[in-house]
């Protein structure tokens, strides 16, 4: 059993038996959940050491059979692109489990049960290196998520849930048609082994199933994203969820999109990718401004914030569709520093709200006079969060807009207005909730942080500055993993000719 | 072959489920006229008991398959299954009803007899290798049913369900029986193996205008008994009528058996003729999913919106049928395990929450559910996520091998409509989830009484089929994979 075995097995054994702790004793459960999240954390940062070492293979690999027919196997393994987006769940987790320790007061285990599950979930995601074991996880992490928003967000919860749940399962049921259709073909779900077939010409698609199987996992992943227009139940779902939905659905779930676009999607399919990258930029591209312009009207603070996940996680698609090593490199560290920054926003978003009990922006005002620390935590992470030098967005968007420019010029001049309009909305809000005359409500209830809450917000924190200015302790690994999808990608042409020469030869 | 009108000891063995369903039967109805009413719990345990038994010799007479009577009934892997499979059925629903009988004075043996009746019949629909013993099996199951859907016979909506399921029902029956005579008119054999080899055999003139006219009429009947579209409509008004137990044994044993016939006699028989009924089954597969899907949005009675969801699944089913190939056999074979398990299991807990009289059968009944009795909820919800297809549950593996099975036969587009259906079907189940984790419960609600052992029993079993499936689905998929060529 490996470490990521034992990693998998931590958050489901810990769900299973936080379900059997007796359910009058909260502060217990909290403990417990806090201990093995913490746990898990701890155990994933053993990943870095190996994988770093072993950069451009899969470390820590598992590879039993699942199911005997159809050939479903157990294949499990971390690389460059999965570690850090591994330690990045493992971290949020037990961040979580402490943002809600006073604010979740109703059906304390069923929540944190349902974390832990969710833990296991997107890790699982992470590591899968079977498409159906990934199709599996996949949807295992949409069922806890579904509840968390349900069960504990605010007052149109019901609606934002059901809308993220159907929009998800629409997308998956594409996804599960497409790897049937591989499987079928192939004769395998692993992917690893089908990236030989493809390597070797011993598995081919034509032009027009590469398109179609590219378009239903793009469909799917593009929902999790989400790639304008199909975002529309994003800020449904963030706007009704908890802090702790909110953050982990930021930080953790968008990236499964993402994720499965550079695993699978560029991979598999290098043909279909670079054909339809023209319209799928165009589309991210409008997401960046759209997302952005409509974060600046909004008057609630969680669907601002929410937008601009809309507009970040357009410049992450964008920079995976540029085929570019800087563009790809910068894709993958913004997803963390999206997880990181976004989840701060979400967070301290969340510990004005248990104090004001509102999130229009227009009920706050002058914050920084009463809870002068809470507000420079803010304006931190507001700074980190448009991109500011030495905070972390800056390298990410810096890298994909370089890798836009080498693509096509245009893409970073329109890409980049994203960034001013990023910082026009994010300096607005700081400016109307943190500045001006303090009205007496919030002169009356808020406070500033408690060590509860600096022992949440701090590491945050602090990775915002790490990750900003010492990009180099990430960066390695995810590049070396980057090249090789790259060079599958770019040597796509002469396997399409392979596979002409093998059609002339018939 | 000689034939010999005396049956040998190894054709009585063949048959002996059969034997042991109907002689415990009418053994329970004989001892109950000497019964006092304390001792009548003893009647559900029979009727476990013997249904246990038939299942146990289910097993045994698979180890001598074979055929019996004339090659009226064939012993295969298959017919193993789905008796198996019914009897299973049959002992979660006696778990699930001796309660609820007894909250409305009805527990009489009657009840348990009609039970073993109708698994007797579907143990011979599953088995017969002839259309005359599968019209009998058939009429067996149904009969008994008729009857247990009125069983409440003081219930005006159960005297309504009894009335309607048998008007219709025998409409149905006398389709196929009629189709049965025309083919036997074309053919001169009402065996179905031999119908195959006429069929194939393109000198004996059998697979004309009459057997496709024939075929016709036997599929209407069959479509009617799996209630697949366009002949669904009675299954929502019995099943929300029936006492809950009931409609939970009407939604999963009557439909698994005729699946089973369906397939054997489109399998064993039809196979050479497919181009005509291959599109039509694709049409039909495909309504019974959207009207069962699109229907149940509407729901708000919990036990008509299980009815619409079971004629959708019945739709999924047919869409493994529509694969016409092994996999697509065996495809449905597990997907009727995993149902039996997850559909019982639903209306287990359908009939603790409904109480006496049926009074609490409205989705908003179900408000805040978890907060009453948070364990019954969960139990719930993970049937209702199988019955979505979630991963992990065996709901899930059901739907893919079935889509697999029709990727498989090149069924693109039913397949992926299909799955986009079971993205639809998601908002009603979700529907219930909500009300029972989302909602408060409501200011009147009465506390719930704790549920019945039987009840306990049977969810214990259910959840527990219902996540074995789900995660080792070979157990039951490499049985129906390797029975499923049989057929043929």
């Amino acid at each position: 059993m490996s470490l990521l075995d034992i990693l998998l097995l931590i958050p489901a054994a810990g769900a299973l038996i936080a379900l059997v702790l007796p359910k009058d004793n909260p502060g217990l459960i909290r403990k417990f959940t806090l201990f093995v999240s913490t746990l898990a954390f701890l155990l994933s940062l053993g990943l870095i050491g190996p994988t770093g070492a072993n950069a451009g293979r899969y470390s820590f690999e598992t590879n039993t059979v699942w199911i005997e027919y159809p050939a479903i196997r157990y294949h499990v393994g971390v690389d460059g692109l999965s570690l850090w987006l591994i330690i990045l769940s493992t971290f949020l987790t037990p961040i979580c489990v402490l943002v809600s320790w006073k604010h979740i007061e109703d059906r304390v285990k069923e929540f944190h049960v349902f974390l832990l599950f969710l833990l296991f979930g997107v890790v699982g995601v992470f590591v899968a290196l079977d498409l159906f074991l990934f199709f599996v996880f996949w949807e295992v992490s949409l069922v806890p998520m579904y509840f968390l928003i349900g069960i504990w967000g605010h007052d149109r919860r019901i609606y934002a849930a059901v809308k993220f749940f159907l929009y998800t399962m629409a997308g998956s049921a594409l996804m599960l048609t497409a790897m049937i259709w591989i499987y079928n073909r192939a004769g395998t779900f692993d992917l690893p082994l089908l990236l030989d077939m493809l390597r070797t010409g011993q598995l081919s698609f034509t032009a027009s199933e590469g398109f179609w199987l590219f378009l239903a996992f793009f469909i799917a992943f593009a929902i999790k994203v989400p790639l304008f227009p199909l975002h529309t139940w994003l800020p449904d779902a963030h706007g009704e969820a908890p802090t702790a939905g909110s953050v982990m659905l930021a930080s953790v779930l968008l990236k499964l999109g993402t994720y499965g676009l550079v695993r699978i999607s560029l991979p598999l399919f290098p043909g279909p990718a670079h054909d339809n990258a023209p319209w799928i930029i165009a589309l991210a591209i409008a997401g960046i401004i759209y997302g952005a312009l409509v974060a600046m009207v909004q008057p609630n603070m969680k669907r601002l914030v929410a937008y601009s996940s809309v507009s970040h996680l357009g410049f992450v698609v964008l920079g995976i569709f540029t085929f570019t090593q800087v563009g790809l490199d910068g894709a993958v560290y913004q997803m963390l520093n999206h997880g990181i920054s976004t989840g701060a926003l979400f967070i301290l978003v969340g510990l004005l709200y248990e104090r004001r009990h509102s999130l229009e922006i227009a009920d706050y005002g002058g914050v920084g006079t009463v809870a002068p620390w809470l507000s420079s935590a803010f304006v931190i992470t507001s700074l980190a969060s448009v991109g500011l030098p030495l905070l972390n967005n800056f390298v990410g968007e810096f890298l994909v807009l370089q890798g836009a420019a080498q693509a096509r010029f245009l893409y970073a001049a329109l890409a980049g207005t994203g960034v001013i309009l990023s910082a026009v909305y994010m300096l607005w809000l700081v400016q109307r909730a943190f500045y001006g005359p303090t009205p007496e409500p919030v002169r009356h209830h808020i406070t500033d942080m408690n060590p509860r809450e600096w022992a949440l917000v701090l590491p945050l924190l602090v990775m915002m500055v790490w990750m900003g200015v010492g990009p180099q302790s990430f960066l390695p690994a995810i590049s070396e993993q980057n090249r090789q999808v790259l060079e599958l990608v770019s040597g796509s042409p002469a396997q399409q000719k392979s596979a002409q020469e093998v059609a002339h030869a018939r | 072959m000689p034939v010999s009108f005396v049956p040998s000891a190894q054709e009585l063995f063949r048959f002996s489920p059969e034997i042991v369903l109907s002689l415990g039967g009418t053994a329970i109805m004989i001892a109950e006229s000497g019964m006092k009413d304390g001792s009548r719990a003893r009647l559900a345990a029979t009727a476990f008991f013997t249904l246990l038994a038939a299942a146990v010799l289910s097993v045994a007479v698979a180890g001598d398959p074979g055929p019996a009577f004339s090659n009226l009934l064939a012993v295969d892997g298959f017919s193993t299954f789905f008796r198996i499979l019914v009897c299973a059925a049959g002992m979660l629903v006696v778990l699930i009803s001796s309660n609820y009988l007894r909250e409305h004075g009805h527990d009489s043996g009657e009840y348990y007899a009609l039970i073993l009746f109708s698994v007797a019949g579907q143990c011979l629909m599953a088995t017969s290798n002839e259309l005359i013993m599968l019209f009998i099996g058939l009429e067996c199951s149904s009969i008994a049913s008729y009857v247990l859907a009125g069983y409440l016979r003081d219930d005006k909506r159960n005297n309504e369900a009894a009335l309607k399921y048998f008007l219709l029902g025998s409409f149905a029956s006398a389709f196929f029986l009629y189709g049965v005579a025309w083919l036997w008119g074309a053919s001169g054999t009402t065996n179905l193996s031999e119908l195959r080899r006429l069929l194939l055999d393109p000198s004996s003139g059998v697979g004309g205008t009459m057997t496709a006219a024939a075929t016709a009429l036997l599929l209407v009947g069959l479509a009617f008994k799996v209630s697949a579209a366009p002949f669904q409509m009675w299954a929502p008004d019995v099943y929300q009528g029936a006492p809950a137990p009931v409609a939970a044994f009407l939604s999963v044993g009557p439909k698994a058996a005729a699946f089973a016939m369906f397939l054997r006699i489109l399998m064993t028989t039809f196979l050479p003729i497919r181009e005509r009924w291959g599109p039509v089954l694709w049409a039909v597969a495909l309504a019974t999913m959207v009207i069962g899907n699109f229907a149940a949005l509407h729901q708000s009675n919990i036990k008509r919106l299980l009815a619409y969801s079971s004629i959708a699944h019945a739709g999924y089913i047919l869409v493994a049928l529509t694969a016409m190939s092994d996999t697509g056999a065996a495809a449905s074979m597990f997907y009727l395990a995993a149902y039996t398990f997850m559909n019982i299991g639903a209306f287990a807990v359908v009939t603790w929450v409904a109480g006496r009289d049926e009074r609490h059968v409205e989705l908003m009944d179900f408000a805040g559910l978890s907060r009453r009795s948070p364990v019954m909820a969960a139990v719930l919800s993970i049937f209702l996520l199988s019955l979505t297809g979630v991963p992990l549950t065996a709901g899930f593996f059901g739907k893919f091998y079935i889509f697999k099975a029709a990727l498989d036969s090149d069924l693109v587009w039913l397949a992926v409509l299909g799955l986009l259906n079971s993205a639809v079907a998601a908002y009603y189940y979700l529907r219930i989830i909500v009300m029972m984790y989302m909602h408060e419960p409501s200011t009147g609600a009465q506390p719930l009484p704790a549920p019945a052992a039987g009840i306990r029993l049977a969810l214990a079993a259910s959840v527990a089929g219902t996540f074995l499936l789900g995660v080792a689905p070979s157990l039951v998929l490499d049985y129906a994979t390797a029975s499923a060529p049989l057929l043929r």
